[in-house]
């Protein structure tokens, strides 16, 4: 099984470049069973989106603060 | 500034919509060059620009967004002198992060103080005022580089490779600063943020 600072290094990346299969899978199984860790690559996706809404119209959210 | 006062007085109405939208150019351009004095010209030079070339808009993007694309160039300009007169850390820092080392026990769990907690509805965190304030106060705080990679990233939508080849650094070690700012980000708005949230 993957220790969760591990499998927080899959959740930052997987913003960066796409997982392999097998990445993905050893995520997977990890968030399955870590609620910790669930939480975590929640809020990375929260800041992935955070950074989107300062600039207007360049995601599909077009709102505008 | 006061020199070009009078070119604009023939647009008044462009000039006022250029200048609602520049605190928002201002906070922007200051998440990415950690210099107000830098991050207030080049907003400037985006602004002039933008006035200059207003004729060439044409309309497929909304206007501001147009001008938020004019101050992305200003930026990445504004980062290359700033590398190159040595404002800048060394980047390729592969030393250990103290700060990270302190969120993860030795077996690789989350150490207990540093564990996630839950941040509730994520769509009602991005129209919280707190939390914005909190995420820019947590920006302010990581070190320069992270977070001027996290912002080239995140905020201005730079794939990693682009940002290798933009700041001069392995792809690789593009991951690991993500990663660190990320954890960094998350942790400090937790304690920031769920403070203020559960206080109030």
């Amino acid at each position: 099984m993957k220790k969760c600072h591990a499998a927080t290094r899959l959740m930052s990346l997987k913003h960066d470049r796409p997982l392999t299969l097998g990445e993905r899978a050893a995520l997977r199984l990890h968030l399955a069973m870590c609620s910790a860790c669930r939480r975590c690559d929640r809020q990375f996706e929260l800041l992935h989106r955070a950074g989107q809404h300062f600039t207007p119209g360049d995601s599909d959210d077009s709102s505008e603060p | 500034m006061n020199q070009s006062q009078p070119r604009f007085r023939d647009d008044e109405t462009l000039r006022q919509r250029l200048e609602a939208v520049r605190p928002r150019l201002v906070s922007f351009a200051l998440l990415h060059l950690r210099d107000r004095c830098q991050a207030e010209d080049a907003v400037q030079d985006a602004l002039l620009t933008a006035m200059e070339k207003t004729a060439s808009f044409q309309g497929h993007s909304g206007y501001e967004t147009w001008v938020f694309g004019i101050l992305k160039y200003k930026i990445l300009d504004a980062m290359r002198a700033q590398k190159k007169h040595g404002q800048w850390q060394p980047l390729e820092d592969e030393s250990d992060d103290d700060a990270i080392d302190r969120m993860f026990q030795q077996n690789g769990h989350w150490s207990p103080q540093a564990r996630p907690a839950a941040w509730g509805d994520p769509d009602l965190s991005l129209d919280n005022q707190a939390f914005w304030q909190t995420f820019d106060a947590c920006m302010i705080g990581l070190p320069d580089n992270l977070a001027r990679i996290f912002s080239l990233r995140e905020l201005m939508g730079l794939s990693t490779a682009d940002i290798c080849q933009e700041i001069g650094i392995k792809e690789s070690n593009c991951w690991v600063m993500l990663h660190r700012a990320r954890l960094r980000l998350r942790s400090c708005i937790e304690k920031g943020w769920l403070t203020t949230e559960t206080a109030s």
